[in-house]
């Protein structure tokens, strides 16, 4: 299949188009179309991708599965996948069949929801598939969409508020990588990534009305980059829209926004920001370090301390891409294979947690925590595999969520210390706030009148969950299906920032000699 | 064989857990127990048979990502089979007393399912129990360290309608963390200087580490100071030393049998056998082991302190679990790991014992555990009343000093005294400061150990019935299930010091260990000064065993009031113990309540005020205007702005074909 790249991308396109188009009604028979489509849709995007797994080739560092055709007026439509972006594309295809199959019980809108959900899957999959700068970022803009309709359409209570600090934050954002696009496609000539990979943005300093800018052009770029990654990731101190949008959003909208779309910024970082701005990167890299490590400890603390259930995990998912930065700026091999598998691995974990959430959420309508206790009582199912996924949240080894957090900290003691420290730290208060949520929810005896007649899981949301069990587990136990595929991608990545770390470490050599 | 010894408590673990529903209680419960028996087996085969010679068994790939690679694999040389027949034999005997123990627990409500449940954890314990002690590397044996931390935690918490059970399963499990914050650095510092966490390759360059610095927090230190400083750190945490020990007393929420094998047994000690697997490192870093050797007779006199004076049951053992812990590192620290390891060898079966007696007591008075209202207990229950005797003579160390009398090479006594002797003389014979300080506190230590074990004997067995009747009336002995591994252990704290006192301490001990236990002879020669030391460092301990019960049958038998009147004389002294040192008072304070504080801080102003109130309140003024005029449409109209995005997104490509095109 030369094509294979575009049709597991533009699957949920067409299966959106149809239900846009046939699809006629609001009556139930109607929904279930809508809902058996979406399913079916997803489930062959997943089922077709797997040939994406078997095809790839992890020696070759390159970009595989390169489709390039004209598109709009002389822009080019070019696709591609290397060991940094595939398992994203996987990864995606692989949660949205659960992500559809957990929204079973939507009544409102129910095409419109799944033409939404489609739409977003298919861009997406195009973020990490794209290999022309216009067509990223049209992708990368326009998966806002679908995600502000989700939130505002079908969110709770403050659903408009949480939409649009949701969408002007992340906009924002994008803006300032708007301008340093424009700035590299004058430069470069080109809006051809492979070639702007290749291509050597000045780092020579820059004057501008009298500030010396060390690292020139890289050092702005890098900037720009990092103001649209750092609100999607996102990182301290641009979280504070996350938790809001989490906590509106609908179950199936968490479970996207926290396991695939905060790893477009981390991707972002590892496919612009590091090998095209290396000089910037290095220069700025003491202070993204500190960003993350801030986010870990901060984060951690206020998670401690929140009575929304959604909330306290939205929190812990920044704490939880703070390992991810870090793992990225600490430039060598253990650090990015640790920050891409935590990417991973949270996917799967923080899409448990708020299907967690959801679970005992569509029962009792409410995410307070002090509404719950003692759910063990009667749902010992629930109770197990909550109990899973908030061990794999605090890095549990034999969970997936240790083998990215061990691998970022190896990564970082060997770049700083203090840094590999206080992130060490982290460690101690996932323990403290996961554990304490946990408690007061699952533990205890039940005695609160509205829970006496709650409900176990039902055998579709164990199957929902199934899937995601193995995942953890399994990336626990033998990563190697993770790191075989990414090693030889991010080896050569390390390898082509050497000569700039070497010249950074020569200067500050220097200047320690002065 | 060994694969089987390890994956043998998995799969009783999956089959307790998940297959009991298929197979019924019984059967499952039944089949992780034989399971256990059969790891059992297999491990004294190993144990006995073992030949000195180092194996290692790949198992598996797990973490490799550049130059890091750590595998699955089992690493079998004699720390290993020592552990092995330490951890599945209490094991199997402590999942053989929970038939009885756990049989209509009155904690359940009727017709609910628990057994199973508690098998699983025990079991699967006791795999990763058995992961941590056979790993090759430093990262399995930190899944280990993990994994039984997990176990310990559902364990503790497992009666889950009890508040107190919670938080002490919390507090476990995050003052662990706290050590494994420590474990985790020395991993990471570890790969940094070696390259490699795979303990041949980290043991080959113990020496080479202490001939270099590396730089740490702005500091340069001692790499392998540091490094063993940081590994110690985590073996506080798990073994429940000084500073890190707040934990271990309030473990005791968990069932009793949990307390036998993972708070007094095994887990405990796992701290101890970290630092005898890295004795290749610790031996070169003299720093370092005078600090265990400091942390370690420290604990072991503070814990004995607070024994002195509990009332309930499992807290003094609790307490003498840590103070015996205590006296481990004590000998770890002046570079005797192999006596270390003795005592480990011989705690295992005597405190699993008191535990269990402990248990059984618990059990026939109706789970009361407060020992004011026990007393003259020991015609109704005789087989725990025997074995609760026979675990008491052998940790308050009961023997013939050896200058008097002695069986060829060993001394004569129970198991402790072979085990306890040797440590305090090894402190004695380090001939240094700190060793001379953990000899005087190791020795005051034992007087106190002596003192509260007898006063747990005469509470509970001797004097008058004390508090409900109908309880004392009803008192009853256990069990067949329950007083076999009683008797079992029983022949174990009277033997196994005496057994192997050649191999762990006396004349094999070079060819028994062999290169599992590194000592630098070159600047280590305790082991050897040990069995020189003056007729008076042997007479020491045993002269303050004596004296310690002598105190106890004063206090207790002969003359029942003095103890209140000294309560109320040395107040201050006596409510500083009764109240564990304030440790716990302050810890919440400065660290619990202190991040609950700052944690809302941060919420509400470092989030609500400043980040919020800045970026909503400047940049993003029109938040509000947009929220209004949303507001006040329907939600439909949602999708006039998506429209009036995507336009502009359109205009944005349309103005970049125009402008020229990408090539």
């Amino acid at each position: 299949m030369e094509n294979l790249l575009s049709i597991v991308t533009f699957l949920p396109l067409i299966a959106a188009g149809i239900l846009a188009l046939f699809l006629r009604g609001e009556d139930e028979a109607a929904q279930r179309a809508a809902k058996w489509l979406a399913l079916a849709a997803t489930s062959a995007t997943f089922l077709i991708s797997i040939a994406i797994y078997t095809q790839f080739d992890p020696s070759d560092t390159g970009f595989q599965m390169v489709e390039e055709y004209d598109w709009l007026a002389g822009l080019k439509y070019k696709m591609g996948v290397d060991g940094i972006s595939v398992l994203f594309v996987l990864l995606t295809t692989f949660l949205m069949p659960l992500v559809i199959a957990a929204s079973w019980n939507v009544t409102d809108r129910v095409k419109e929801y799944m033409i939404a959900f489609l739409v977003l899957e298919t861009l997406m999959i195009a973020v990490f598939c794209a290999l022309d700068l216009i067509l990223f970022y049209v992708v990368f803009e326009a998966g806002l969409i679908p995600m502000f309709l989700i939130v505002g359409i079908w969110g709770g209570k403050d659903r408009i508020y949480a939409a649009f600090k949701f969408f002007l934050y992340t906009l924002l954002g994008s803006v300032l990588m708007l301008v340093a696009m424009i700035a590299m496609y004058v430069d470069a000539g080109t809006t051809d990534i492979p070639t702007l990979l290749a291509h050597e943005f000045s780092s020579s300093t820059l004057s501008i009305f009298g500030w010396q800018i060390v690292g020139g052009a890289q050092t702005l770029m890098f900037l720009a980059f990092f103001a649209s990654f750092a609100v999607k990731m996102p990182m301290w101190p641009f979280h504070t829209w996350l938790p809001d949008a989490h906590v509106q959003a609908p179950t199936a909208g968490s479970v996207v926004l926290a396991a695939i779309l905060l790893k477009m910024g981390g991707y972002g970082f590892l496919r612009f920001s590091l090998p095209m701005f290396p000089v910037g990167a290095e220069l700025l890299s003491g202070f993204v370090l500190w960003l993350s490590v801030i986010a870990i400890v901060y984060t951690s603390l206020v998670a401690l301390m929140q009575e929304d259930m959604k909330k306290l995990i939205a929190y812990s998912s920044v704490a939880h891409m703070g390992f991810v930065t870090m793992g990225i700026f600490a430039f060598n091999q253990q650090g990015l294979d640790g920050a891409i598998f935590q990417m991973i691995s949270h996917g799967f974990i923080s899409g448990a947690l708020f299907l967690s959430v959801g679970v005992i959420y569509d029962r009792m309508h409410t995410r307070d925590i002090d509404a719950y206790g003692g759910l063990v009582v009667r749902m010992p199912v629930y109770a197990m595999i909550f109990m899973l996924f908030t061990m794999a949240n605090v890095g549990l080894p034999g969970t997936s969520g240790f083998v990215g957090e061990f691998l970022t900290l190896v990564g970082i003691f060997q770049t700083n210390t203090w840094v590999a420290f206080f992130a060490t730290s982290g460690v101690i208060l996932s323990a403290g706030y996961a554990l304490w949520l946990y408690r007061r929810v699952v533990f205890g005896d039940m005695i609160k009148e509205s829970l006496k007649a709650i409900t176990d899981m039902t055998a579709r949301e164990k199957w929902i969950f199934a899937p995601l069990v193995v995942m953890t587990i399994l990336l626990g136990v033998y990563p190697a299906l993770v790191l075989d595929l990414i090693g030889p991608s991010v080896a050569q990545l390390v390898h082509d920032l050497e000569p700039v770390l070497e010249a950074a470490r020569g200067s500050s050599a220097v200047a320690a000699t002065h | 064989m060994e694969t089987i010894i390890l994956f043998a408590p998995l799969v009783g673990a999956l089959i307790s857990g998940f297959g009991h529903r298929m197979i019924g209680e019984k059967a499952a419960i039944t089949s992780a127990t034989a399971l256990l028996f059969l790891a059992a087996a297999l491990s004294w085969i190993v144990f006995l048979g073992y030949d000195g010679q180092m194996q290692q068994i790949p198992l598996m790939r797990w973490v490799e990502s550049g130059s890091l690679s750590a595998d699955w694999a089992i690493r079998l040389d004699r720390l290993t089979t020592i552990m092995l027949i330490v951890v599945t034999t209490v094991s199997s005997l402590v999942h053989l007393y929970s038939f009885g123990y756990m049989d209509k627990d009155p904690q359940w409500k009727d017709g609910e399912s628990y057994k199973p449940r508690f098998f699983a954890y025990l079991s699967f314990f006791t795999f990763a129990m058995l992961m941590l002690v056979t790993s090759d590397n430093l990262l399995q044996m930190f899944f280990g360290w993990e994994g039984v931390g997990v176990a310990s935690y559902l364990l503790i918490g497992f009666y889950y309608r009890k508040p107190s059970a919670n938080a002490a399963a919390i507090k476990a499990f995050v003052v662990n963390r706290v050590g494994d914050f420590g474990f985790a650095l020395g991993i990471f510092g570890l790969f940094y200087m070696v390259d490699s966490i795979k303990l041949d390759d980290v043991f080959g360059a113990g020496h080479h580490l202490s001939t270099v610095k590396m730089s740490f927090l702005y500091m340069e230190i001692s790499a392998i100071e540091l490094l063993t400083f940081l590994l110690f750190i985590g073996a506080m945490g798990k073994s429940a030393q000084l500073f890190l020990h707040t934990w271990l007393p309030d473990a005791m929420e968990g069932p009793t049998p949990v307390s036998a094998l993972i708070h007094a047994a095994t887990m405990v000690t796992a701290g101890v056998f970290l630092v005898c697997r890295m004795s290749p490192l610790f031996e070169y870093a003299p720093g370092t082991l005078m600090f265990v050797t400091v942390i370690g007779a420290l604990t072991a006199f503070v814990a004995a302190t607070i024994g002195l004076v509990q009332n309930d049951i499992k807290r003094v053992i609790a307490y003498s679990t840590m103070s015996q812990l205590g006296y481990m590192f004590a000998a770890a620290g002046v570079g005797v790991y192999q006596a270390a390891m003795f005592h480990l060898f011989t705690h295992a079966f005597f405190k699993a014992m008191l535990f269990l007696g402990a248990g059984s007591v618990i059990h026939a008075m109706h789970h009361e555990q407060d020992m004011r209202n026990y007393g003259n207990l020991r015609k109704k229950i005789p087989v725990t009343f025997w074995a609760m005797m026979i675990g008491t003579l052998a940790i308050t160390g009961v023997g013939i000093p050896s200058t008097l009398m002695k069986l060829g090479e060993t001394p004569i006594g129970f198991a402790g005294f072979l085990s306890k002797d040797a440590i305090i003389e090894s402190t004695f014979a380090a001939g240094s400061e700190v060793g001379q300080f953990a000899f005087v506190l190791l020795v005051a230590a034992a007087a106190m150990t002596a003192f509260y074990s007898w006063r747990l004997i005469f509470m509970t067995f001797y004097g008058v019935e004390k508090g409900d009747k109908h309880t004392h009336e009803h008192a009853h002995e256990s069990p067949k299930t329950m007083l076999i591994p009683l008797v079992i252990l029983a022949v174990g704290s009277v033997l196994a010091g005496m057994v192997w006192y050649g191999d762990f301490f006396g004349e094999n001990v070079a060819g028994f260990f062999g290169g599992s236990v590194y000592t630098n002879h070159d600047t280590n020669t305790v082991i050897h000064d040990a069995h020189h030391v003056p007729k008076w460092v042997i007479w020491a301990p045993f002269i303050a065993m004596a004296s310690g019960f002598v105190l106890a049958w004063i206090f207790y038998i002969r003359r029942p009031h003095i103890p209140a009147v000294l309560a109320e004389q040395f107040n201050f002294v006596y409510r500083l113990f009764l109240n564990k040192w304030y440790f716990d008072e302050v810890y919440d304070v400065v660290f619990v309540r202190g991040a609950k504080w700052l944690g809302r801080f941060l919420w509400k102003k470092g989030d609500g005020t400043v980040i919020d109130g800045s970026i909503n309140g400047i940049a993003m003024g029109i938040v509000p205007y947009f929220t209004r005029l949303a507001g006040r449409a329907q939600s439909g109209y949602l999708f006039h702005y998506a429209l009036a995005m995507v336009i502009g997104i359109v205009a944005l490509i349309t103005w970049m074909s125009i402008s020229g095109g990408a090539h």
